[in-house]
């Protein structure tokens, strides 16, 4: 757009167009900037984080992410038993969220009763809604003991002989602890992973499933075949944002994973998570290496939920077109 | 077992089966609904309203101080990011149809919708808590108006992609600027479904937990001094489910569910509100 010429302020019209050109500029530029500050708070937290945790970074070397020490006393940090935490609950969660939340989006897109649709999607997406401080208290005070009465000795029981996975289903069924976080952590992604699938599900034509069906495909054949190849990359990316979000999930974790700093081969022994450390630990940390060392904890997370949660917006932006979510 | 038998058989386990995920749903979202109803209404009465968080180990009390605080600090961080959030989206989906520079602000806000909120909460430490020299309401509310600004800006973009062109054309055709026909025409038009935005929003932050603990931080007292430390329901529950007395862990239950009620309903409040209207 070119600046449009007014002869010498004699022509209002001329003046009128001018007034509305530098308006226009004005609204434009300052909607930019708006939008700028989404970015600009983005570059702040890693230029923010990177900085505070730079005597951590500088003193530990890369060396930090694989050593598993964590001694406020001797002032030694390793970010190693805080990542295993986070990796090992996520996955958990995933491997008994992703199952679920298929068949969740299944039921509501392919078997559902057109009017039940709605009530039903609602309640799931109702269930994103609850805070995780809420998941939190219920896992800890009505999930964790039912889980140590009930299903921890029966599960030590049948897998506890079994080589090599037995050692996983070890030690005293407390309730709390890695299995019982991935748990309460998978019920907290399971609406974001089926909300997801059921939307792309939604975008295979009509035609594709019928023609499938008029050729005698039952209902679990034309998903098999038609719906899931069509919808591969979205479901990908679905599975992508839940693992995005149960990386970084703090308040259901820490009240459920027993917050002991440190790696122990069982799914039933307390453990710590990137999320929960930082809970548990920042708000009495002592100056210096350690909330440096927090600091740089905070930082590996975000730079490992940012990778993941990217991956998945490609993923599902490719999958529904250029609408996104 | 023939392949005709087999088929109906695998179709029959595939479907049961998918009735039992849905039903785990359900069971889960009521099951968790059923123990905080049970718990807080227990814990539900006038002195929660009426009298500040107890010391402890002793009797009686309530959450006054933390239902101030929460309703200041989300009051604040609403005002924050509501117009930064609707002037974003509005280039978004009014400049940014074609723009690179938009594209990547759209991924990188999609990415922020999920980001870890605690990284946000740790942000704003080293950025305003450090500067400022201390824990004060006003770092909490920039914390939860940073987790609240994608949310707006990706529900106002939605809703102005569906404002037909033919209305921008009409209003340009009768010489209006491009601000006036952004800010009179599309924006009024779809002025109830950005409003949806700013409620989830406000829904999104109002249980989050983490941002606050290194942000606002806590306070035992009543008081409505931006500046200082403030109390806020999600602290004090953290604090108080947290700790070996009863009194404590049944206010958290009573906090709980008056946060669990605002964000329910909310959520489905705008539902009902929108059943019929803007069909995605």
């Amino acid at each position: 757009m070119s600046e449009p010429s007014a002869p010498a302020g004699s022509d209002l019209h001329a003046q009128q167009v001018r007034k509305f050109w530098l308006q226009d500029k004005l609204f434009h530029h300052a909607t930019q900037l708006f939008a700028f500050v989404v970015l600009a708070a983005l570059v702040g937290i890693l230029v923010s984080l990177t900085i505070e945790a730079w005597p951590s970074i500088k003193g530990f070397g890369p060396s930090f992410l694989w050593t598993n020490i964590w001694s406020v006393p001797d002032d030694e940090y390793g970010a190693l038993a805080a990542i295993y935490g986070t990796v090992v609950t996520s996955v958990l969660a995933l491997l008994i969220a992703v199952p679920i939340s298929f068949g969740i989006a299944l039921f509501l897109t392919e078997i559902c009763p057109v009017w039940l649709r709605r009530p039903l999607g609602t309640a799931i997406e109702l269930l994103a809604g609850i805070p995780s401080i809420v998941y939190g208290i219920w896992g800890l005070f009505v999930f964790a003991p039912l889980f140590a009465e009930y299903i921890q000795p029966p599960l030590q029981a049948l897998l506890g002989d079994v080589p090599v996975i037995g050692s996983w289903f070890s030690g005293p069924p407390i309730g709390v602890g890695i299995l019982t976080a991935s748990i309460v952590l998978s019920m907290m992604v399971i609406p974001f992973i089926a909300s997801v699938m059921r939307d792309v599900f939604e975008t295979v034509p009509n035609e594709l499933r019928e023609s499938a069906y008029s050729v005698g495909c039952t209902t679990w054949e034309v998903v098999r075949s038609v719906v899931l190849p069509y919808t591969r990359v979205g479901v990908i990316g679905g599975i992508m944002l839940g693992l995005g979000r149960a990386l970084g999930e703090t308040m259901a974790v820490t009240f459920v994973i027993g917050n002991a700093n440190r790696i122990n081969g069982s799914l039933f022994a307390p453990g710590t998570s990137i999320a929960s450390t930082l809970a548990n630990e920042f708000g009495e940390a002592d100056p210096g290496l350690h909330i440096a060392s927090l600091f740089e904890l905070g930082l590996v997370l975000f730079i490992l939920t940012f990778v993941v949660l990217a991956i998945s917006r490609w993923l599902i932006s490719r999958s529904m077109g250029s609408e996104g979510l | 077992m023939n392949l005709y038998n087999r088929r109906i058989w695998v179709n029959r386990i595939g479907i049961t089966l998918s009735m039992i995920a849905m039903s785990l749903g359900l069971i889960a979202l009521l099951w968790i609904l059923w123990t905080l109803f049970s718990k807080g209404f227990a814990a539900l009465s006038w002195d929660l309203f009426t009298q500040d968080t107890p010391a402890p180990g002793t009797d009686g009390g309530g959450l006054r101080n933390a239902i101030v605080g929460s309703g200041l600090i989300l009051f604040f961080s609403m005002l924050i990011s509501t117009p930064i959030g609707i002037l974003a989206g509005i280039y978004l989906a009014e400049y940014g149809r074609v723009s690179k520079f938009a594209s990547f602000t759209r991924f990188m806000t999609d990415i922020m919708l999920s980001a870890p909120s605690i990284v946000i909460g740790l942000f704003v430490y080293a950025l305003f808590v450090v500067t400022t020299g201390g824990f004060s309401g006003w770092a909490g509310s920039l914390a939860l108006a940073l987790i609240a600004i994608p949310v707006v800006v990706r529900t106002t973009e939605n809703m102005l992609k569906l404002v037909p062109t033919s209305l921008r054309e009409a209003a340009f055709a009768v010489g209006a600027p491009r601000w006036q026909v952004s800010l009179k025409i599309t924006l009024r038009a779809v002025k109830s479904g950005v409003a949806t935005g700013v409620l989830l929003a406000m829904a999104r932050i109002t249980g989050e937990t983490a941002p606050l603990l290194f942000t606002a931080l806590n306070n035992q007292f009543f008081s409505t001094n931006m500046a200082e430390p403030m109390g806020n329901l999600p602290v004090v529950i953290y604090q108080f489910a947290l700790s070996p007395y009863d009194n404590w862990v049944n206010l958290a239950w009573g906090g709980a569910l008056l946060i669990a009620l605002v964000v329910l309903a909310v959520n489905i409040g705008v539902r009902v509100a929108f059943r019929n209207k803007y069909k995605r």
